[in-house]
């Protein structure tokens, strides 16, 4: 089964061409089942080669598979190559798997949407690309994948491109996304320069004899891959496209801008997880950059009143989180957050889209309310998921977000701290929008409360199952119990050299079990504080925040437009790039090399006027010239 | 003594006269008529060799120049006449079709 | 006696030409054209070529220029008086090209001939026979097919001339 692994990537492939170049005449149940189908069977090969690989010895469990030659030049010898380890099994699984519910789902979401053959063409796409990044065995053919999700994001982004807002964001988050992708593809070179091979393994193997521990040169091969990662995976200082991103459908929310392409960068974090072991200040920052994203997106998330903004905020600090982990040198529990956020936040942007879809479109979380018996289904899964990201017991948000912060004061307390406190505010803006969209008095508008309904059970069954996972899938990391961690041990063989770098400096002490329960009691005390105070100020006492506000209003308004940051991006780098480039297209362009060709022809149209004077058009004339000729000829041939 | 070189001399004055004459008149009439003594330069020195060489050859090709002459000045007058009928001059000048 | 019969053939083949060349009436053209043709037609007796001499003189003096003289009464060219050429430039350029021409085309005649002295031209092997006869040997024995293509060529060159003066076509 594992020789099958190439139709993982192929199959999405499959289905968008099919609907992309047949689909025309196909009904809109037809392209969404061929859609679907296209990740879903993928799914089927990845669960039996996933079952595949556990029966297989821990160290061997990496298997890789050539598919072709792809790039053969002199040295330099790249294949189209997929490497099935545990690190890309578990990618794999959830892309295809979150993929897959978010297709059915769009199926209902889609539904009567004009460009509806589009969307899942451009769904499929983003699924190939997404499976390339993830099951490849080299930094070139991932950068291909890497490269076609930021495409298929752009695509998907400006999917209502007739407004002017959603095309502007697609090429903002297009744009935000080259800045990272510099670095990554310089990042690659230096690999390249350093190992003359883009293969993992071979990096991976020659890494340690190669390049110093702490040396120049890993550092910067690994901040220039995580600048590449900042930029994919929202990070400061490159995150400022994700809010806006929210202008695409729902599900592509969901499906790109929650659950798997702004992973990719802690993906890739992970997988060079050894370079950055080798690279402490890297690491630090990435755990710097990390926490500093997830304190600081989480407090923008408490002031916004849109619902997918407040998501997307809340996304951009989880993923703060998972860097954090990485940072820290908890990659597993990078990885294991990774995926849990992906079952839970996936679920929250649909049931976002659920609640969309019943209120005519609305976004705006003043204008719900009491939706709660209106919308049973959408109200219990985003109370599931609420309760998975705040990290309450027993739900996967609490185990992963649990083993990040438990990691996090191993290092340090600071990083310990700062992550905590993310948590509360996460806990408090989670709840918030809970109770303002589902709870409380009614806010809707008496014109859309009358159409308000439940949605189709395309939508509702999807809810339900990531429902569930959100639930239990933190289950297989449990903590404490030796051996229970299941996942952990799992991704070990991935992570076993760079923990190995890692733990040679200094001995790791196992710590305690009651330290550990502590921790854990915290977080989830740290939780229930969020959820208590947003109760507090939204259902108990509804005037609270307003109060609240008046009183702090310079900061409020500060955090609610969002710190100015994109206004301070426009002065400081996109003003000057442009007035840079404006420089260089009136003057550079239009004065000098616009001055070369324009000189070259007028050189050639005055010397053709000129010359033009000699064709006076009169047969004489001509005749004169054949006469000078003759007596040059008969000239030469005298005086020779 | 009348030596072959004076006919040679004769003749080359007298091809001068045509050439400068087809340069510098613009009568399209004389021009043809100029185009005539040229070639009767030409003719006048093959009569010369074919005494001087002794061969009959040059005469014959006098013969040809002739009938090639002929057959110019009938064809180069009646595009004269037809120029003249179109545009109503034989002035060369004015005949600058060929300028764009 | 022949020095004196040549310069003055000369001196009339040459004055005319001048004349042809200068004068501006169209009719005096075409006059001092004829007596360029006797002229040179005596040139060629001078030269026994009695044939070509006569041929001269029937074709040239008198079809061709006729056929001058008729385009320039039909067409009242006459009358017709060109405006006088304005730029004395022109004439002194003409004056510099006919000496060039003249310099460059003396020398090329006599560099061509063997041996740079004056060649006599009293040795004469076919003086005896009669020059009509043997260019007719040659023309329809030797130079028969050249012969025939002539007579083509004036075919077509008197459809060509009838077809352009044509009114309409």
């Amino acid at each position: 089964m594992i020789d099958l692994v190439w139709l993982i990537p192929c199959l999405p492939l499959v289905g968008f061409l099919i609907n992309g170049l047949i689909g025309r005449r196909f009904s809109e149940k037809t392209i969404g089942w061929i859609a679907a189908a296209a990740i879903g069977i993928p799914f089927l090969i990845a669960l039996s080669i996933f079952s595949e690989l556990i029966r297989m010895a821990p160290a061997s469990r990496s298997v890789q598979k050539i598919v072709f030659t792809w790039i053969l030049s002199g040295d330099l010898n790249v294949p189209f190559g997929l490497l099935v380890d545990p690190l890309s099994m578990v990618m794999m699984l959830v892309v295809t798997g979150v993929g897959f519910l978010i297709h059915v789902y769009s199926i209902g979401y889609m539904h009567g949407e004009l460009g509806f053959r589009r969307f899942f063409c451009y769904l499929n796409l983003f699924v190939f690309n997404m499976l390339v990044l993830v099951s490849a065995n080299n930094f070139l053919l991932m950068f291909v994948g890497w490269e076609g999700v930021g495409l298929c994001s752009y695509l998907l982004i400006g999917y209502y491109y007739e407004k002017q807002s959603a095309a502007d964001a697609g090429k903002k988050a297009f744009v935000v996304n080259r800045v990272g992708d510099f670095g990554f593809l310089l990042g690659m070179f230096l690999i390249f320069v350093t190992f003359g091979t883009f293969s993992y393994t071979d990096v991976f193997a020659a890494a340690g004899e190669k390049l110093a521990q702490g040396g120049l040169m890993v550092t910067m091969i690994t901040l220039l891959l995580f600048l590449g990662a900042t930029g994919k995976s929202a990070q400061i200082p490159l995150y400022t496209w994700l809010p806006d991103a929210m202008e695409g459908p729902t599900p592509v929310s969901a499906l790109i801008h929650a659950a798997t392409m702004v992973t990719a960068g802690v993906y890739m974090v992970a997988r060079c997880s050894v370079l950055f072991a080798l690279a402490p200040i890297s690491l630090t920052t990435v755990a710097v950059v990390g926490g500093a994203t997830a304190f600081y997106a989480a407090t923008m998330g408490v002031t916004q009143y849109d619902i997918k903004r407040v998501l997307a905020y809340s996304t951009i600090s989880q993923l703060g989180y998972m860097f954090l982990a990485c940072g820290v040198g908890a990659f597993a529990s990078g990885i294991f957050h990774l995926m849990t956020h992906a079952f839970f936040k996936g679920l929250l942007f649909l049931a976002a889209g659920s609640v969309m879809h019943a209120m005519s479109g609305e976004l705006d979380m003043r204008k719900m309310g009491a939706l709660r018996k209106k919308l049973p289904y959408t109200h219990w899964t985003y109370l599931f998921g609420t309760l998975a990201i705040a990290g309450i017991f027993p739900f996967a948000g609490f185990f992963s977000k649990d083993e990040i912060l438990f990691y996090s004061l191993q290092r340090n307390l600071g990083f310990w701290l700062i992550g905590a406190v993310a948590a509360v505010i996460t806990s408090f803006y989670m709840f918030r929008s809970l109770f303002m969209t589902f709870y409380g008095e009614s806010r809707v508008d008496p014109e859309t409360a009358h159409h308000v309904h439940e949605s189709p059970p395309y939508i509702t069954v999807p809810l339900v199952i990531l429902a569930f996972l959100s639930l239990v899938g933190g289950w297989i990391g449990l903590p404490i119990l030796p051996g229970a961690h299941v996942f952990t041990a799992f991704l070990d063989p991935v992570f076993a050299p760079a923990k190995h770098i890692l733990d040679a400096g200094h001995h790791a002490d196992h710590p305690s079990v009651v330290l550990e329960l502590a921790l854990m009691a915290l977080s989830l005390g740290i939780a229930i504080v969020g959820l208590l105070g947003a109760r507090w100020a939204y259902l108990t006492d509804p005037s609270l925040p307003g109060r609240v506000i008046a009183q702090i209003r310079g900061l409020h308004t500060l955090v609610y437009n969002k710190y100015w940051m994109d206004e301070i991006y426009d002065f400081l780098f996109v003003n000057s790039i442009v007035s840079l480039s404006r420089f260089l297209w009136k003057r550079f362009d239009e004065g000098v090399i616009d001055g070369i060709v324009n000189g070259a022809a007028s050189v050639m149209r005055g010397s053709g006027s000129l010359l033009r004077l000699v064709q006076t058009g009169l047969i004489k004339d001509y005749a004169l010239s054949i006469l000078v000729g003759v007596l040059a000829v008969i000239g030469y041939l005298v005086l020779r | 003594m009348i030596t072959l070189q004076h006919y040679l001399v004769l003749s080359a004055i007298l091809f001068t006269l045509g050439a400068v004459g087809v340069m510098f008149r613009r009568n399209l009439i004389v021009i043809l008529m100029s185009l005539e003594l040229m070639l009767n330069a030409v003719n006048l020195t093959f009569i010369a060799f074919s005494r001087y060489l002794g061969s009959v050859e040059g005469q014959v090709f006098v013969l040809f120049t002739m009938v090639v002459a002929a057959a110019e000045v009938a064809v180069g007058l009646a595009i004269a006449v037809a120029i003249f009928r179109q545009r109503g001059t034989i002035n060369i000048n004015d005949i600058n079709l060929m300028k764009w | 006696m022949k020095e004196v019969i040549f310069y003055a053939l000369g001196a009339i083949t040459l004055v005319s030409a001048f004349l042809v060349i200068f004068l501006r009436r169209p009719i005096h053209n075409v006059l001092f054209m004829i007596t360029t043709m006797i002229g040179l037609a005596g040139l060629f007796l001078t030269l026994q070529a009695e044939f070509v001499a006569m041929v001269q003189l029937i074709v040239y003096a008198g079809a061709v220029m006729v056929l001058f003289l008729f385009v320039v009464t039909l067409l009242n060219l006459d009358e017709i008086q060109l405006p006088p050429d304005s730029s004395t430039i022109r004439w002194w350029v003409g004056a510099g090209f006919a000496i060039a021409v003249a310099i460059l085309i003396f020398p090329a005649l006599v560099a061509f001939l063997p041996g740079a002295e004056p060649k006599s031209l009293t040795a004469d092997p076919t003086a005896t026979v009669s020059n009509t006869a043997i260019i007719a040997k040659e023309l329809f024995t030797t130079y028969l097919l050249p012969f025939e293509i002539a007579s083509v060529l004036l075919l077509a060159a008197i459809i060509g001339s009838v077809v352009l003066v044509k009114k309409k076509y």
